[in-house]
């Protein structure tokens, strides 16, 4: 258990975000306001008015520029954090991939919001499902602690050398982003050591010399030049290389993380709940989670082995894990609370009927796409899951394998 | 900081300041805006960051595994030369600030065409200006999108075929005018903005120089032909570039604070209008204005002049010469 001494003090999730912010001696905000992530600029605002930071904190006219600046500010070496959610992030698209090729290991928090058409203002991950393939590192947090924690981590992920890459990290808007949690937190020196200063890989400039990859006038490097047929894909392949070694880092990250304070999500890959033994077994990301658990409990008391399994990090996809915890279960539940139109189900279904593809024994999988725009999740949708997976688990039969749930039909 | 003394540099001693936008780029012959940059880049006045809009000139000089550039340099997207140089320019302030860096001051520089300037680029421009950063923004202006084929842009003048304006039976090129955007650019109350033609570099050069001098942005418009696609001769672009000022298409001044000031050659214009050339030998000098001598397309000609003497009218009120 944790040898530091943690407060524990009451945040929403914006505000647990930007308390972790204010603690990882950030160098550069760069922000634009959008419900629901307005608290995090706010209460940063807030920071540096009073001095309580040393962050340049630039108030952008677009998140298209928040993006851009977030880039270059990191490129002249600066740490660096943004924020954002739905048309935001979706503005931002292009130079999210700007980021990621310059490997620009920026740290943002998503605070997922459904995307327009019709405009709303509440959760659901059409945002960041809509950036799967962008080339940033992605988490989902289930409640505001694990919203604060992973951002610090996210800082040490990024930045460690073997990775380089940006990192998103997802908060369901209003259910976390504006709800009071009691959050414990460390202290701020504490927070300022675990992340430490921000380290740079060298590279071989012009004159053929190694020199920090940054924008520095002694030693100067073209950073973002035009790459054709003959380099671009080697680029690439060197960003798909860092994601598949930021696996390991985000448990060694974790890790250290759980000595420092006692906290843990398994193993930072995935979170497994109540799933050893279970023979039928839903899989979500997000603050979802907490209901799956609570309705994992109920299931058990009434004498069906209900599991959960949480997939914290969805980019880079932890496969393995995915495989070795799901294998033998009877039947898998894929919770979506985003829509792939036209595809078959949902994102985090795709990617998961995919690995179980692998597997040596196949459980039967279905889909389930739930709370569009923010619609409630009560428990008892999520116990008419658990009930389907044990009809599917006794007969062996799907009747249908994608459904939409909780909606007039 | 008005009232800003001018850079004394001889002519000897201006060839030997550091090549940093060097030889060995892929720009076409004639190109008006390479020239511009390296010119800009030699009035440096120390340690200095650039940072370019996607164009022909990121394109030509940066090649990977080539590069053009002796000064740190980035390129990241089309619409965001600005914004590069405000997240550059807040980094350097904070790690400077933080004793991460080393204590001395660092000048940015940032470079778009007028497809990145006028048009796609506008907003983070305005906003970077607005916030006030510390950077020079050097608008070359070539007046169409060249890098994609010579389409127009909110820069390109009347009359002028492009590839999204053609001369036509029914629309004889492009019918809307040249955006202001210098103009536009002052209406920001920013510290600093110019116009400059690479066919008086002196001038452009100081104007350079002092964009780097003054404390916030600071904004210089650059005139720069493309024979490529102005269907001009690749050995004409410098007598175009003069010829656009004394036509007063393109005239040379200066707003420091907001105080208009014409510069030299546009001045002598001022005070001897009898100089002042008429349009037509400026149009005459490139093919994109080839169809505008068309009989029945002469008084597209006359609406060219009307408004390039309108707007000179205005500029002389500005700058309190009328």
């Amino acid at each position: 258990m944790s040898k530091v001494k943690q407060k524990m003090i009451p945040l929403n999730g914006d505000e647990a975000v930007a308390y972790a912010v204010k603690q990882c001696d950030v160098d550069v905000v760069a922000a634009y306001p959008i419900t629901p992530q307005t608290i995090i600029v706010e209460k940063f605002s807030e920071y540096v008015a009073d001095g309580e930071v040393e962050t340049e904190f630039v108030c952008v006219e677009s998140e298209h520029t928040a993006m851009t600046c977030s880039i270059t500010a990191a490129a002249t070496g600066a740490r660096t954090f943004t924020a954002t959610a739905s048309a935001g992030l979706a503005l931002m698209h292009e130079m999210l991939g700007v980021a990621s090729g310059l490997r620009m290991p920026i740290v943002m928090s998503v605070v997922n919001r459904a995307l327009s058409a019709p405009i709303n203002i509440h959760c659901d991950h059409s945002d960041s499902m809509s950036e799967r393939d962008i080339g940033w590192i992605q988490a989902y947090a289930e409640n505001s602690q694990e919203a604060y924690d992973s951002i610090i981590q996210a800082f040490k992920i990024a930045e460690n050398l073997k990775v380089q890459l940006p990192m998103m990290v997802g908060l369901d808007g209003f259910v976390l982003s504006h709800t009071l949690e009691n959050v414990t937190v460390l202290p701020d020196e504490t927070v300022k050591k675990f992340v430490g200063t921000r380290q740079i890989p060298q590279v071989m400039n012009h004159k053929g010399e190694l020199v920090p990859f940054k924008l520095n006038p002694e030693k100067p490097v073209t950073m973002g030049p035009i790459s054709l047929q003959d380099y671009y894909f080697e680029t690439k392949r060197q960003q798909e290389e860092a994601m598949r070694k930021a696996i390991g880092v985000i448990k060694q990250v974790h890790d250290e993380y759980v000595k420092l304070t006692g906290r843990s999500y398994g193993n930072g890959l995935v979170e497994a709940y109540r799933l050893e033994d279970a023979e039928v077994a839903l899989v979500c990301v997000g603050s979802t989670a907490g209901t799956v658990k609570t309705v994992v409990d109920i299931m058990r008391e009434k004498g069906i082995k209900a599991g959960l399994l949480k997939v914290r990090t969805f980019r880079p996809l932890p496969v393995e894990d995915i495989i070795n915890n799901l294998s033998d279960k009877k039947a898998l539940a894929v919770m979506d609370r985003s829509c792939s139109f036209g595809g078959q189900g949902g994102p985090v279904f795709h990617e998961i009927h995919h690995a179980m593809y692998d597997a040596p024994d196949k459980p039967q999988v279905v889909n389930y796409i739930y709370g569009l725009g923010g619609r409630d999740t009560p428990p008892a949708l999520i116990e008419g899951i658990f009930n389907d997976l044990q009809n599917i688990a006794q007969t062996g039969q799907i009747k249908t394998k994608i459904q939409f749930i909780g909606l007039r039909e | 900081m008005k009232n800003m003394t001018e850079w004394k540099v001889t002519n000897k001693e201006f060839a030997k300041t550091p090549e940093t936008f060097m030889a060995g780029h892929r720009a076409c012959a004639g190109c008006g805006p390479a020239i511009a940059l390296r010119l800009i880049m030699k009035a440096a006045r120390g340690p200095t960051i650039a940072t370019s809009a996607t164009g022909c000139m990121e394109v030509v000089s940066t090649i990977y595994p080539n590069t053009a550039w002796d000064v740190p340099w980035i390129h990241t997207a089309f619409e965001t030369a600005a914004a590069n140089a405000a997240g550059i320019e807040s980094a350097l302030k904070v790690l400077r600030k933080k004793g991460k860096i080393k204590d001395e001051h660092v000048d940015v520089i940032a470079f778009g065409g007028d497809g990145g300037t006028f048009d796609i680029g506008f907003q983070a421009l305005s906003g970077a200006v607005e916030r006030g950063h510390d950077f020079l923004y050097v608008l070359y202006d070539n007046e169409a999108y060249m890098n994609t084929g010579i389409q127009r842009s909110g820069g390109t003048p009347h009359g002028a075929w492009t590839t999204t304006s053609p001369a036509g039976e029914v629309i004889p090129g492009k019918t809307q005018y040249k955006k202001p955007i210098g103009h536009i650019m002052v209406a920001h109350e920013m510290p600093y903005v110019a116009t400059a033609s690479i066919g008086y570099w002196k001038d452009m050069v100081q104007k350079a120089r002092k964009g780097l001098e003054v404390n916030g942005p600071a904004f210089l418009h650059t005139f720069a032909p493309c024979p490529r696609g102005w269907r001009s001769e690749t050995s004409k672009s410098i007598e175009i570039s003069r010829l656009a000022v004394d036509t007063c298409v393109f005239p040379l001044w200066e707003a420091d604070c907001g105080e208009y000031k014409l510069s030299p050659k546009s001045k002598a214009i001022a005070l001897k209008p009898e100089k002042k050339k008429p349009v037509e030998v400026y149009l005459k000098t490139q093919r994109r204005f080839r169809h505008l001598f068309k009989p029945k397309n002469k008084h597209i000609i006359e609406e060219i002049q009307n408004n390039v003497d309108r707007r000179w009218n205005k500029l002389l009120k500005l700058c309190e010469m009328d």
